[in-house]
């Protein structure tokens, strides 16, 4: 900031631009350099990784023989006749809608009360923020199954009330809603995202609004909501394509085999038991790219009906940049 | 600049139209503190437990151990398999630190050119960037694992570090990229007529200015290889080359609760980089993770 004050008038800045600046193609060639790595990534680890993946997918392959083509048979197998592959899909999809929107509505909730906080509201952030970094760790995930367990904390609590359940991740329904609470927990992310956003919101609208005699639920609905669309679009999607891809606390809650009765069997645990334990590496391609095509569309319906209800007050804003 | 004035502005109009009572402000934190108590109840629990002698762990449902089980540490301190938590840290480390290098180095650059530079495609190569942070990591890792496989890089480190080199994490390129954007244009101008090239003011000029980015860009590498399970059950099998993440995933398979001690004093070893990192830079991770969102 101060650099560019004492910066001299802009009059010997135009006169530079036209005497000193390099010839054009030489800046291209520059930006090629800087973007090399980066290109080289793209095309070996990316491009070149998923063109193979695709072929892989209509192949039988185990890692030690070439592969050979079998058309459509990975595709046709898993979608008529692996009746494991259906309860992966079932049980992600189950895990996601129950992860998701409770996470974002923790999430919310919390940054709306921390607005209004004045003292601590550094602390409350950190602390809140803190356990999306550590929750990640195979080491959150050994705790929560042990919380989860036959006489663990939870069991211990639940039966205190009278609800005897016994130990969560012992029981086919129970243990998908162990992991979808680990990532409740890790609400911190987003709801930092959220306070950054409910900061941007102008406070002449509340007071505007309050004027009117509109209370606390109806500046939530008509001021806070449709302000705060546009991060909670963002959110929404993060948040969707992470659950789609989670593996971690599945593998440590259920000990690596998606049990009990493959009830958190997740997606990725299955492909990697296809691709890593069982060396059905065609097959797992395939399902990564059933993953990708799903990720796709899941994320092509929420852009589409995001038209319909996030709203982007600055838009103009946006362009200039 | 705007939010701090907006946050004042809100401020101000709570103040003129008299401040929110006091009993509603203390049932404000009293509820705040309650959400927090019970989110910090599981670390509290995994520090209690890694100290609680072995009688204690399942048949008492006191929180706090009746003494400090030292021993559980020193049981943790041998490691698993014949390999140390010394080695087993280091290795971890090891991983990290390549990882963050090759993260800041490769990431800053990609994101200069796209910031700052012209050059054909331009546009679509952005676009093309973007949609990588969505790709999940498992279209590529097949085919990903058998190129590693045919250069012999299983059961090497490779396979973590090298990506980060060629700038796979997209990620970091988006939130570098947002970052340079916001410095004033100024400043490359006038270094330019000084006579810099692109290559000097990258290293003299935008470069520093981008510490605060490259800082956060560093520590979320750290943590995120570091908790990262997934890619190194895959390429690591060799006990000795084993992290800390991989050695506990051993007490995964044995699940008898004599080990509980050991194993979650372990956990704390694996936890310890993670906190001090989150208490020291705790600044850098939340307003990164606020930006990334804002911008996006």
């Amino acid at each position: 900031m101060t650099a560019t004050a004492t910066r001299p008038q802009p009059a010997p800045a135009s006169a530079g631009r036209t005497g000193k600046r390099p010839p054009k193609r030489e800046r291209e060639g520059a930006a090629w350099v800087f973007l090399s790595p980066w290109v080289l990534g793209a095309c070996v680890l990316t491009l070149l990784p998923m063109a193979v993946s695709l072929y892989l997918s209509f192949t039988n392959y185990d890692m030690f023989n070439d592969p050979s083509w079998v058309g459509f048979r990975n595709y046709v197998q898993m979608f008529t006749e692996d009746p494991r592959f259906w309860r992966s899909v079932t049980s992600t999809l189950t895990y996601v809608v129950i992860a998701v929107p409770l996470q974002l509505a923790l999430a919310l909730a919390v940054a709306i009360a921390l607005k209004s906080v004045k003292r601590g509201k550094g602390f409350y952030r950190s602390a809140f923020y803190a356990p999306s970094l550590l929750g990640a760790s195979m080491s959150v995930a050994l705790v929560w199954r042990a919380i989860f367990n036959d006489g663990g904390t939870v069991d211990n609590l639940l039966s205190w009330f009278g609800l005897d359940i016994g130990g969560w991740v012992n029981k086919p329904g129970w243990a998908l809603v162990a992991v979808a609470l680990l990532t409740v927990w890790q609400f911190g992310a987003p709801m930092v995202i959220f306070l950054a956003g409910l900061q941007q919101i102008p406070g002449e609208l509340y007071e505007a609004a309050a004027m009117d005699g509109a209370g606390w639920w109806r500046q939530f609905r008509s001021i806070t909501l449709p302000m705060l669309s546009p991060v909670l679009f963002f959110n929404l999607v993060l948040q969707t394509i992470q659950a789609f891809q989670v593996f971690t606390p599945a593998f440590a809650v259920s000990g690596g085999k998606g049990g009990p009765a493959d009830s958190t069997l997740f997606y990725t645990l299955y492909l990697y038991d296809r691709g890593f334990t069982a060396s059905h590496m065609g097959y797992a391609s395939a399902m990564a790219w059933v993953l990708l095509v799903a990720i796709g569309i899941v994320t092509a319906v929420l852009f589409r009906t995001s038209r319909s209800w996030v709203f982007y007050a600055n838009d103009d804003n946006e362009g200039a940049r | 600049m705007t939010t701090v004035d907006t946050t004042r502005a809100v401020a101000t109009g709570r103040a003129a139209g008299g401040r929110r009572p006091r009993p509603a402000r203390i049932a404000l934190h009293a509820v705040l503190i309650a959400v927090l108590l019970v989110m910090l109840y599981p670390l509290a629990w995994l520090i209690a437990t890694s100290f609680k002698p072995a009688d204690e762990v399942i048949a008492s449902l006191k929180l706090l151990p009746s003494h400090l089980e030292w021993s559980n540490y020193s049981t943790a301190l041998d490691g698993v398999n014949e390999v140390s938590v010394g080695r087993l840290l280091w290795n971890s480390l090891l991983i990290a630190g390549g990882a963050v290098l090759g993260n800041v180095i490769s990431c800053s650059l990609a994101a200069y050119a796209f910031a700052r530079l012209r050059f054909r495609m331009r546009g679509p190569l952005f676009a093309f960037m973007i949609a990588t942070i969505m790709l999940p990591h498992h279209a590529v890792l097949i085919p990903q694992y058998i190129v590693f496989n045919q250069l012999g890089m299983v059961n090497t480190y490779w396979p973590m570090i090298l990506p980060k080199f060629l700038a796979t994490d997209a990620f970091f390129v988006f939130l570098i990229v947002q970052f340079m954007r916001s410095l004033p244009r100024e400043l490359e101008e006038a270094a330019r007529i000084d006579g810099c090239g692109p290559f000097r003011s990258f290293f003299s000029v935008i470069l520093p200015l981008t510490r605060p980015a490259l800082i956060t860009t560093a520590i979320f590498t750290f943590i995120w290889t570091w908790n990262d399970f997934f890619t190194q059950l895959i390429y690591l099998f060799e006990p000795e080359k084993f992290t800390l993440t991989l050695a506990l995933r051993s007490f995964v398979d044995a699940s008898s609760q004599s080990a509980f001690g050991p194993m979650f004093a372990m956990s704390v070893f694996a936890l310890l980089p993670i906190v001090l990192f989150f208490l020291a830079f705790q600044r850098f991770l939340v307003e990164g993770m606020a930006n990334s969102g804002l911008k996006g």
